[in-house]
């Protein structure tokens, strides 16, 4: 055949779909912002019920975690992301849902090599660098003074 | 490569998993599984289970025991393909392996009509598998994650096929075969199989049609494996290139879901293409409704740590020639 790889590569962009932004962006704004919603609610419920301001934040964040982990385990929080996108993974519960789906799916492979071991394929790049960005920062901070 | 004495392929068998089942092909495949777990403890025992099943229904439909059968070749997805293993754990009889990624079905099934014509065994069996969530753990995410599809993506099917080669007598027949050569243009989207593909199953065909003389013309169809939607309009780009006109092509990736949106850019997985020969070719060619076609099943001949090193997608298209059976 006389096609260069680069002459291919247009011709397969020209016959590849584009995902529909619009759609796609409006689901996540929707639905991203529908979890963020609730968490508001839930903080003000547990206010409301007399807690510190602090508690009752990390009671939004464990609230949340826990609902992801559980409608991650009865196979609805996917089915809710294949429409979401972003809208459901970058909120606290796209966290937890990377954390619970893989521990699910490598259960069959037994508690240390499967379940544990497994847990952490998705999140564990997000926590390495996560936390050598926050090293950075507090270095950033140190050495500028910034931090008082 | 002309195949002195054509075998035939007497029996045939097809299984589909809960979403082939309601797919436009259903009413033509043998097991329908309802349970994609099939039973099983794992989505891998499942997928050794629907092989396992679909061998025992062809062998059942020629009347045959495993101690009658000279050589199975079978291959699939799995690492090490342990659908395969496994299987013929179970149906102890002889067994070569392959892997020919989404091709093994053409594969197999050229392999064993060449061993056939050569007159080395009365019955030879060649089958494949592919399980969705078997694939998904393997080669993507974890079922239960949270992530959206991309339009150009296929949909790995549940499925598997079987066929039974005797050197001469009543059946389908395979005059000629062709083994493909790797192709690659460099194609790096995992989530773009059929567009990695399509060189592959037009060198494939460009070759064959040059050395017989043939054209698209001389069959009722020409049918590829899983190119789905967007490796299939590459395909025609690329022959019309080459000043072949492809009309009466069929994308067996299209055929097994036919319109559902959910399926991306349509069906994949070594089960695909087999599924769509045994539930879908076959018979038509048996029922006279098609006299010659060509089934050409491609593959994608990456893994997980090749893809990972961003190294791009080669593929590889087998051809078959089949042709209804003399009356």
């Amino acid at each position: 055949m006389n096609i260069t790889p680069e002459q291919y590569s247009q011709m397969s962009k020209k016959a590849s779909p584009n995902s529909p932004i619009v759609k796609d962006c409006l689901w996540a704004f929707g639905v991203g912002g529908s979890i963020c919603l609730l968490g508001e609610v839930l903080r003000e419920i547990y206010l409301w019920q007399g807690m510190e301001e602090k508690d009752a934040g990390l009671l939004v964040s464990v609230t949340l975690i826990a609902l992801s982990a559980i409608t991650t385990g009865f196979g609805w929080y996917c089915k809710l992301a294949a429409h979401a996108g972003a809208g459901t993974l970058v909120p606290i519960t796209g966290f937890a849902n990377a954390v619970v789906s893989p521990a699910i799916e490598f259960s069959t492979e037994g508690f240390v090599p499967g379940v544990a071991a497994k847990m952490f394929l998705i999140a564990g790049p997000v926590i390495v660098y996560g936390t050598l960005a926050s090293v950075i920062y507090g270095l950033i901070l140190f050495f500028t003074g910034a931090a008082g | 490569m002309q195949l002195p004495h054509p075998p035939v392929i007497a029996a045939w068998a097809s299984a589909g998993g809960k979403r082939e089942s309601a797919g436009p092909l259903a009413e033509g495949l043998d097991l329908l599984y309802e349970d994609n777990r099939l039973g099983q403890k794992s989505w891998e025992k499942a997928e050794e289970r629907l092989l396992e099943e679909t061998a025992r229904a062809c062998m059942k439909k020629a009347s045959l025991n495993p101690d009658q059968i000279q050589l199975a070749l079978a291959g699939d997805l799995q690492a090490q393909c342990t659908a395969s293993g496994y299987a013929m754990r179970q149906l102890e009889v002889p067994f070569a392996g392959l892997y020919g990624a989404c091709s093994t079905m053409a594969e197999s099934l050229a392999m064993a009509a060449c061993l056939s014509s050569s007159g080395v065994g009365d019955n030879i069996l060649a089958m494949t598998t592919s399980h969705f969530c078997a694939a998904e753990r393997q080669f993507r995410m974890p079922l239960n994650y949270g992530g959206m599809r991309t339009p150009t993506s296929q949909w790995t099917a549940t499925a598997a096929g079987c066929v039974l080669l005797h050197p001469a007598g009543q059946g389908v027949q395979v005059p000629s075969v062709a083994f493909g050569r790797v192709q690659d243009l460099q194609i790096k989207d995992i989530t773009n199989m059929g567009a990695a593909m399509a060189p592959a199953a037009a060198d494939t065909l460009l070759r064959y049609f040059q050395d017989t003389g043939k054209t698209p013309a001389d069959y009722d169809v020409v049918f590829t494996g899983d190119l789905g939607k967007v490796g299939s309009e590459l395909l025609h780009e690329l022959m019309q290139q080459e000043g072949v006109d492809l009309t009466n092509h069929q994308d067996c990736g299209c055929l097994l879901y036919g319109d559902d949106p959910t399926v991306g850019a349509g069906g994949s997985g070594c089960g695909c293409s087999a599924a769509v020969l045994c539930s879908h070719i076959l018979p038509a060619l048996t029922r006279g409704e098609y006299h010659k076609v060509l089934f050409v099943a491609t593959g994608a001949l990456m893994s997980q740590p090749i893809f990972l090193q961003r190294e791009s997608i080669p593929g590889i298209a087998h051809l078959v020639e089949l042709a209804a059976p003399a009356k």
